[in-house]
């Protein structure tokens, strides 16, 4: 059969968005359009007095302005979707305006709706707000102390949740030979697609259906959630993500403008249109990450890691968002022992309100924390027994024989061969000539380093069942439809909801190669929750290992009705027809012969079905797959610190990453530096700082660090394939490899360079300036 | 509030434009909300990520920066002016080749800055080609497909000049 799978196809969905043909949520023209503008709370933490909008509704052009209470009963609170079960979640109500109290800068605290872009924000900016402030809680272990002030009065202590899973049996630490403890702060870091958040909503008032475009990640989601916020049928509620610019967990969740503008859509009875500013979503758009994760790890000289005790207090922001409890939870603390054979391990994780804005699910989302816990406290504990890196890592990861192999918290990983990826990295970055040339470069006072980072991730979002257990609020199982027209194209419908990652092409790519029919046949839709029945969305790298794996048996089921025909016509059995490369043929004779084509016409036609048969050729897959996937893998960073002005060159960057099936190496390498440009960025240069005062400092573009091109050298990447058992198609996901492995990597380089000044960790990001305190500290030492 | 509206006129893709517009309209806006050329993004407030360059009077330009009075009288080009589906511009052709997009949201300003890069520099190195892009980013991609696609799109650029240069040598 044409090898399709596996191909470096050009993607399907380049020529509009290299030519301006795009259709993004602010290219979106409605006839009668007004705009939205949210007006946000400057404080972190007030009561609301008073509320005037006179002047602002005499700007010309103003049609309605609302404020929270006057949406009082008319709208309900936007719910988080992950209730964790057995640790005592307490949710707050998150109204989509505040109603007396502002508790984040950025919080919403009025709606303006007017005719045009700059007249919305002329009204916005004449509403007169009094506020009384109130004292915040910013960071999240000052905010669990009993004196801290409460950002929701009922709330003790400001917990949000308290989490346990596993315990270490106290003889266990104490018969340990070596231990190290050390506390990391995985910080807040804004996702930053290069699009913000828009939503437009447009009401019919004689069909009752309201159909609202919004950037989001899982439109089915989206319908689901904001159906019971806006009280409206779901069959009555059209949510369709148009063509997005970027996510990464960002635009997962279900947000309160996404609410307010599908309730002035209703209300007004006229389209309505908000496109989020940058600095605004700086404020009011959720982050990701914002964990202390305090690890202790026991073992032996001879290498031996016997346990790890990890505590993860995470800061939630104001309010629950969407994933938000699962990510320090399930997604962390069932991952903290990673590639390795712990045999005990412990994770306890609380919670915390503060008066920030909420943390969500980011690119990996509780994975990439985990991993770089559990990937700085192996370098650490090697240290400390003076081990090399590699060794420790080869003695205590799960071997090719251990699989289906069972972690210290009971998950079960599908498939692995660590060895694999980590000889190769070894060998592109030739490790001994590395340490022999650092030997010498060390002694001319050049600070070069090697960081490790060996793991594995847990994807594919997933058993829906498994679901269930966890609290998650949703199934995770994924739909497509295949749907073959009369004269052979075919229209594929999915429930994964693709933003950048280039469904349309790897989803084709598998319908091409199952049906033996051109690229340029094939269709694919997304995104319209009209359209596609039912499905998920796109998020923890699931979208080819459950959405894939349904086009693919979904084609399968199409191909197995079109051979019943080809067979009636021909006149055989179906086990005597051969289907290959679009022909169906007659095994031994195969000139009798049906294409493809014809056979999609005589299944539409019926004019001559066989018994049984039903008229049309098209077929559904709901797949619900057994287990997660976990792909894995080793990444090595090698770096030059500048002792004299602490500035981090980053030197090489080698990933070998196995994530079962390639669909098409040119996009995963794509996702692969994508993924990996955003983890490096949180180990060196991005970080939202807030002020005592629960001031996000780091509100632009300007004061944010985005990284840019000149900041990474050339990738060096592959990939090894060890197929998933899990799934049709053996896939596991690639989508945040890049940004799980990558900080854990760079930050044992930079520490390893660093090692001549016995300097064990420095807070993310590196920058310069830490870096040359740590090292000016240590030599007035 | 002198927002009294005054007239402007762009040639715009080779097309000329006449509209009226309130003085503090930005070119963005204007070629976006006004000449329906939604092809220029707008990824930012504070004229740090690029995605609304487009070329006024051949100049790489951050059209969130600019005024429309500002560009009054001018020639722009926009991503939708660069090629087309069937005759795209070497620029296009090699981001599609090269994968040097995901999202494509920062890709028509990362092109339109790329070949104002590949007129002062039409032969880059890497180095050069990230150092040149400090006025993009892109969220999606890492950079490296960019960087290849920039190499690729001037390797392109240089072969039909030469081409160019050669028809026009024989013909003399
Ligand atoms: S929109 Fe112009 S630089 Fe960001
Ligand atoms: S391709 Fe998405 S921001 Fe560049």
């Amino acid at each position: 059969m044409t090898k399709v799978v596996g191909t470096r196809l050009k993607r399907k969905e380049d020529p509009k968005l290299i030519t301006g043909h795009g259709s993004f949520a602010d290219d979106i023209q409605l006839p009668g359009m007004l705009h939205a503008a949210v007006l946000r709370s400057p404080h972190a933490h007030a009561v609301i007095k008073k509320i005037n909008v006179e002047e602002a509704l005499k700007v010309p052009g103003v049609v309605a302005i609302y404020t929270g209470k006057d949406l009082e009963g008319k709208i309900g609170p936007v719910p988080t979707s992950w209730y964790v079960p057995d640790c005592d979640l307490k949710e707050a109500p998150q109204y989509p305006l505040a109603i007396d109290r502002v508790r984040y800068v950025g919080d919403g605290v009025a709606l303006v709706i007017a005719e045009g872009r700059y007249a919305v924000k002329d009204a916005m900016y004449l509403i007169d707000v009094e506020y009384e402030t109130l004292s915040p809680a910013v960071g999240q272990k000052e905010s669990l102390k009993d004196n801290a002030p409460l950002v929701h009065d009922d709330i003790e202590n400001n917990l949000a949740f308290h989490w346990k899973a596993g315990t270490v049996p106290e003889e266990v630490c104490e018969k340990a030979e070596a231990s190290v403890k050390q506390s990391f702060y995985v910080q807040r870091v804004a996702p930053s697609p290069i699009e913000t958040r828009a939503a437009i909503g447009r009401y019919n008032p004689g069909t009752g259906e309201l159909t609202l475009w919004c950037t989001s990640q899982n439109p089915h989601i989206h319908r689901m959630v904001l159906s019971e916020v806006l009280d409206i049928t779901e069959a009555k509620l059209r949510v369709i993500s148009p063509d997005m610019g970027g996510g990464f967990g960002g635009k997962i969740g279900v947000y309160p403008d996404e609410a307010l503008v599908g309730f002035a859509a209703r209300d007004l009875c006229r389209p309505v249109k908000w496109i989020e500013e940058r600095s605004e979503h700086f404020t009011a758009a959720n982050f990701g990450r914002d964990e202390v994760i305090d690890v202790e790890i026991y073992g032996q000289k001879d290498g031996t890691i016997t346990a790890l005790r990890v505590t993860n207090t995470h800061n939630v922001g104001a309010y629950l968002s969407t994933m938000g409890p699962g990510v320090s939870t399930i997604d962390f603390g069932l991952m903290i022992t990673g590639i390795y054979k712990i045999p005990y391990a412990s994770c306890e994780t609380f919670g915390v309100y503060t008066n920030t804005t909420p943390t969500d699910a980011y690119r990996g989302a509780g994975k990439p924390e985990s991993t770089y816990q559990i990937e700085r406290a192996i370098d650490l504990f090697a240290k400390e027994i003076g081990m090399d890196p590699v060794e420790i890592r080869r003695i205590n990861m799960a071997q090719k024989e251990d699989f289906p192999f069972t972690n210290a918290q009971g998950l079960v990983y599908d498939s692995g061969d660590y060895e694999k990826p980590l000889t190769k990295a070894l060998e592109m970055v030739d490790y001994q000539k590395f340490r022999e040339e650092q030997k010498e470069l060390r002694k001319r006072g050049k600070l070069v380093g090697i960081g490790f980072s060996t793991y594995v991730e847990l994807c594919g979002f997933g058993p829906s069942k498994v679901a269930g257990g966890i609290g998650f609020q949703g199934g995770i199982w994924e739909n497509a439809t295949v749907r073959v027209h009369p004269r052979g194209s075919v229209t594929v419908y999915c429930g994964t909801s693709p933003h950048g990652q280039g469904h349309a092409t790897t989803f084709g790519q598998i319908v091409s190669e199952k049906l033996g029919i051109p690229m340029d046949d094939i269709e694919l839709v997304f995104s319209d929750t009209k359209s596609v029945s039912m499905g998920w969305g796109t998020y923890g790298s699931r979208s080819v290992a459950v959405g894939g794996s349904s086009v693919a048996i979904a084609a399968d089921r199409v191909i197995d009705k079109a051979k019943k025909i080809a067979a009636h016509e021909l006149e055989v059995s179906v086990e005597e027809i051969v289907f290959e490369e679009g022909i169906f043929s007659v095994k031994g004779s195969p000139s009798l012969q049906r294409t493809f084509k014809e056979i999609a016409k005589s299944a539409n036609m019926a004019w001559n079905l066989p018994e049984g048969i039903e008229p049309s050729l098209e077929a559904s897959s709901y797949f619900d797959p057994e287990n997660f996937v976990y792909p894995f893998g080793t990444h090595i960073a090698v770096v030059e610190v500048d002792k004299e002005t602490g500035q981090i060159e980053l030197k090489r960057y080698v990933a070998v990453d196995d994530v079962g099936r390639v669909i098409n190496p040119l996009t995963a390498e794509g996702q692969v530096h994508g993924g990996l440009a955003q983890g490096i960025g949180q180990a060196l240069w991005e970080g939202i700082v807030y002020s005592k005062d629960g001031q996000n400092l780091t509100g632009t573009f300007m004061d944010y660090a985005m990284p840019k091109a000149r900041f990474f050298p050339k990738f060096e990447t592959a990939f090894t394939e060890t197929l998933s058992p899990v799934n049709p198609i053996g896939a596991k996901g690639v989508g945040e490899t890049g940004t799980t492995a990558s900080t854990p990597a760079i930050m044992n380089a930079v520490m390893d360079a660093l090692e001549p000044y016995g300097i064990k960790d420095i807070e993310m990001p590196l920058t310069p300036e830490k870096v040359w305190r740590a090292i000016s500290e240590s030599e007035g030492k | 509030m002198g927002n009294e509206k005054v007239n402007v006129t762009v040639k715009i893709n080779g097309n000329e434009k006449r509209a009226e517009v309130e003085p503090r309209t930005l070119l963005a806006h204007f070629i976006r909300d006004n000449l329906g050329l939604t092809g220029t993004h707008i990824g930012c407030d504070t004229s740090q990520c690029g995605a609304c360059t487009v070329l006024v009077d051949g100049q790489a330009v951050k059209s969130c920066t600019l005024l429309t009075v500002q560009a009054d009288g001018s020639e722009i080009t926009t991503v939708e002016g660069l090629g087309q589906v069937g005759n795209l511009h070497p620029m296009q052709q090699s981001f599609w080749e090269k994968h040097g997009l995901q999202c494509g949201y920062c890709t028509p300003g990362v092109m339109m800055a790329a070949v104002g890069l590949l007129q002062q520099n039409p032969n880059p190195s890497d180095e050069e080609i990230r150092e040149g892009l400090e006025g993009v980013i892109c969220r999606c991609t890492g950079y490296q497909f960019i960087v290849d696609a920039v190499k690729h799109a001037a390797q392109l650029m240089r072969e039909t000049e030469a081409e160019v240069q050669l028809v026009g040598e024989e013909r003399l």
